[in-house]
């Protein structure tokens, strides 16, 4: 009863988080040309490079998923190691987004150079935001379970975290299509 | 390295004018007052046990209540000083306000009535109401539910800080760009208008996911979508739009701060920002705000006529297509608050269109309230009068509104007083007629007793004679010509005798402000006199929350109901069975006291002080204590406390016998 109503809730939370992105989708596309004399989208991306990390997300949601079944079914130290796989995965996209935003930001092309800039930094940051805090949530979590086990309080927590962690990755999904192949193309 | 300790703040963020070191010096001695009291009747481990560390939604909701009376005579002092400023300040005299505290004075007005008043008293309301309304114990989330009030607390905090240490925006409650960003404002005053509102923001936000799950999760046995009351319905359709709308404040909050502290270019003049996206996504939120705001207004009056008419409420299942119709339409408008951007005719037509057709389900709504009167035994008590008072303003502003409707005519009218003296129309006459109908109305389920209704009577007719004595010569000047937000004005437009009636007008409705609080005191001193002599149904009701004894014990129902009916008590009395009959007792688990909520407002308070002055450091640190906190909380397990079931047996049939005597 009570975590039926702990993930309805966090549904719920989820959908306004949605609409936060949804804004800054919104920015995006209205800001994304107003390079104001800088380098767009064409020039700037490394289409290899983000895929590479659509790959590593797409690999974390698979092994996040494993991890929630893994807890489901009470097996606390299968649940463990895919955790563990998971947060490998989701620091190593972290870590390369900071990269690509260094190196962007190096080459004169930080997110005070142009509106597109800001907007793009705004939308891609505000997702490796998120990711970033799932990772210490999990982090958190993995704690709680090697110490305690799998029990009625932090069985929702470890379900909402899934439910976080597909979401990041729908989001990102987005990013990839309208930020980095259409920026890719010049629509 | 001072900079580095101190960020922004210098000893020249403490140098005020005359009026607001008076303002801060009335309220650091209404603090010290409350201090010594406290001291002196040994109450502070009270305060702290029963106050600030409950996770009780009754407790938390009469919390609400106390900033929101606070911050109303805020707002209304600065109303005050506007008032007088614009009476006096004619051809050769400027008045006793210089440009830029007067601008700034409409700008904290305006963010603190909407902020710190309305949206506070809507959601005291939905934590008295909502749980006893649908039979349950509790919300669904009662720590998050705290959490809530103490971020909106230091919202509120924050807010107030802009008067001791440096200024506020004086950039109208909107703060548009480019005039907000930093190039153009570049002191603290935007700061502090971002991070108030942003804690406030955030949660309401919370609030809002909380009383969505609360009333779609915990509605007791037999209550049905279509059997939940109308305020029940009109607080869901609240909470939908705080769920969908405030993300879009907090994303345009965050990105005018990025503009602003890392030097970003989202709404800048130049490097390819865009202000009108700004005031795109400030009002898709800010219109389903307006909403917000009467939605509940809504569905406090049809309690309140339904019961003082002792009648079912007339077309239900049209009043919940309604609130339905209206909650999607309210995000369907957002433009009619700029058709001067130039996006075209066929834009403006659309947006002006569909605000038109949100004129229809208000008015199913008015028609509702008036056929629930046809025929029924009205009784002429405080409520209704304030219903009374409502019709007759929110007619009259919802006329002047289908005029703005009219791109055309909102060309002319546009940033003119017409437009304030609309939407006061709307905030005043809707929604803070509404409110303090709601307020009279549930009083005594609270306290047991009733307001004194000869006092209340006269604090009605200085509002309401009030209100159109100071907002009725406002429709004329902006007819005139007269713009919002003038500090000065020449003497050959020929405006002043009416901005004087305005500046009567609201001395009378400061008379009826001091009435009402005059009137609180009159009804406790009165209190035995006033007493609700039914234990818990002093008017003769029709919903659950009139089923259980006044004041309402910590656990709401002793017995959860069983409803059959849209009027379940209404209903039981008719029938001569209690809903709760023939059925046992149970234990009862109520969350236990925390100062974790507390503290994280407290956090939250330093956060938003020390980003406004740039003292990165203590930001830092104020963050990672929140996430200690949080963690901390996270792994608690004990958090519940259980009454067994003998004991609720007990306390309930002392208090049934207490009615009985
Ligand atoms: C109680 C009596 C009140 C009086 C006498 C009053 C008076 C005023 C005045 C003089 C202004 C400035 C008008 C101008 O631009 O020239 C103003 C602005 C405003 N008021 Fe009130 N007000 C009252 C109550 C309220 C309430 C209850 C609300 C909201 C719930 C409210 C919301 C606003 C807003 C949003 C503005 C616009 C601020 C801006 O220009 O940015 N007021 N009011
Ligand atoms: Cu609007």
């Amino acid at each position: 009863m009570k975590d039926d109503k702990t993930v309805f809730g966090f549904w719920i939370f989820l959908m306004s988080d949605a609409i936060i992105f949804g804004a800054l989708f919104a920015t995006y596309a209205i800001l994304h040309g107003n390079t104001f004399g800088g380098p767009g989208g064409k020039v700037l991306f490394d289409m290899p490079f983000a895929f590479a990390e659509t790959i590593i997300l797409l690999a974390s949601t698979f092994t996040v998923g494993l991890a929630v079944m893994a807890v489901n079914s009470a097996k606390v130290k299968k649940a463990l190691a895919w955790f563990a796989v998971t947060f490998v995965l989701g620091a190593t996209f972290v870590t390369l987004e900071i990269g690509e935003f260094s190196r962007f930001i190096a080459s004169g092309n930080g997110p005070q150079r142009s509106g597109f800039l800001s907007s793009y930094f705004a939308l891609v940051g505000m997702h490796g935001l998120h990711v970033t805090l799932g990772l210490l949530w999990m982090v958190f979590i993995m704690i709680q379970v090697s110490r305690r086990g799998i029990n009625k309080f932090n069985l929702s927590n470890l379900n909402s975290l899934g439910l976080f962690w597909h979401f990041l990755d729908i989001i990102w999904i987005f990013i990839f299509t309208i930020v980095y192949l259409m920026g890719a193309i010049g629509i | 390295m001072m900079s580095f300790i101190f960020g922004k703040l210098t000893l020249s963020a403490f140098e005020q004018s005359p009026t607001i070191l008076a303002a801060v010096s009335f309220m650091g001695l209404v603090g010290l007052v409350v201090i010594i009291l406290l001291t002196k009747h040994k109450r502070w481990g009270w305060l702290w046990r029963e106050w600030l560390t409950t996770l009780d939604h009754k407790k938390i909701g009469m919390m609400y209540l106390v900033i929101a009376l606070i911050m109303f005579f805020r707002g209304g002092v600065e109303a005050l000083l506007m008032r007088g400023q614009q009476s006096i300040s004619v051809g050769a005299s400027t008045g006793f306000l210089s440009a830029n505290h007067f601008d700034q004075l409409f700008s904290s007005h305006g963010v603190d009535m909407i902020f710190f008043v309305a949206m506070p008293l809507i959601f005291a309301l939905f934590n008295l109401i909502i749980p006893l309304q649908i039979g349950s114990r509790d919300v669904a989330f009662p720590f998050l539910n705290a959490m809530s009030f103490w971020f909106f607390a230091a919202g509120a905090m924050v807010f107030n800080m802009s008067l001791i240490l440096g200024h506020f925006a004086a950039t109208g409650w909107v703060a548009y760009p480019p005039l907000s960003e930093l190039a153009y404002s570049p002191g603290v005053g935007v700061d502090y208008w971002i991070w108030a509102l942003q804690l406030a923001g955030v949660g309401t936000l919370l609030a809002g996911i909380n009383f969505l799950v609360t009333i779609i999760k915990m509605r007791c046995p037999g209550m049905t979508l279509m059997k939940m009351p109308l305020f029940i319905w009109t607080a869901l359709a609240t909470n939908v739009m705080v769920v969908f709308a405030f993300p879009i404040l907090t994303a345009t909050l965050g990105l005018l701060f990025l503009d602003r502290f890392f030097g970003m270019h989202f709404f800048t003049a130049g490097f390819g920002g865009n202000a009108m996206m700004y005031v795109n996504l400030f009002w898709s939120w800010g219109h389903p705000e307006v909403y917000i705001l009467i939605m509940p207004i809504f569905g406090i009056f049809s309690e309140v006529v339904a019961t003082f008419s002792k009648k079912r409420l007339f077309g239900y299942a049209s009043m919940v297509y309604a609130t339905a119709a209206i909650t999607l339409l309210s995000f369907t408008v957002w433009l009619h608050h700029f058709f001067t951007m130039g996006g075209g005719a066929d834009l403006n037509a659309f947006f002006g269109i569909a605000t038109m057709l949100i004129a229809v389900p208000t008015g199913v709504k008015i028609f509702n309230w008036i056929f629930t009167m046809y025929q029924g035994r009205v009784r002429f008590t405080l409520p209704m009068y304030w219903f009374f008072g409502f019709i007759a303003t929110f007619t009259l502003g919802g006329v002047a509104g289908v005029m703005m409707a009219i791109p055309g005519i909102d060309y002319e009218l546009h940033n003119s007083l017409f437009l304030v003296a609309h939407f006061h129309t709307m905030l005043i006459g809707g929604v803070m007629f509404g409110l303090f109908s709601g307020l009279y109305y549930w009083f005594p389920k609270y306290t047991g007793f009733k307001l004194s209704e000869a006092v209340g009577k006269w604090s009605f007719w200085c509002w309401l004679i009030g209100f159109f004595l100071a907002f009725g010569p406002l429709y004329i000047l902006g007819f005139m010509g007269a713009t919002r937000r003038l500090y000065h004005y020449s003497a050959s437009t020929g405006w002043q005798p009416l901005f004087i009636v305005a500046g009567i007008g609201s001395l009378i409705i400061a008379a009826g402000f001091i009435l009402q609080i005059a009137q609180m005191f009159i009804s406790y001193r009165d209190r035995k006199k006033n007493i609700d002599l039914t234990g818990g149904d002093p008017w003769d009701a029709r919903t659950l929350e009139w089923s259980i004894p006044s004041p309402v014990p910590e656990y709401n129902f002793a017995i959860i109901p069983e409803v059959h009916d849209r009027d379940p008590f209404w209903d039981a009395k008719q029938k001569g069975v209690m809903a709760t009959a023939g059925r046992a007792y149970e234990d009862i688990s109520v969350p236990k006291n925390t100062s974790i909520p507390i503290l994280m407002g407290g956090l939250a308070f330093v956060f938003g002080f020390a980003i406004v002055w740039h003292i990165i450091w203590l930001v830092v640190a104020a963050l990672l204590g929140g996430v200690t906190l949080l963690a901390w909380r996270l792994s608690s397990v004990d958090t519940e406390r259980v009454i067994p079931a003998s004991e609720v047996e007990r306390m309930d049939s002392e208090l049934r016998q207490k009615i009985a005597a």
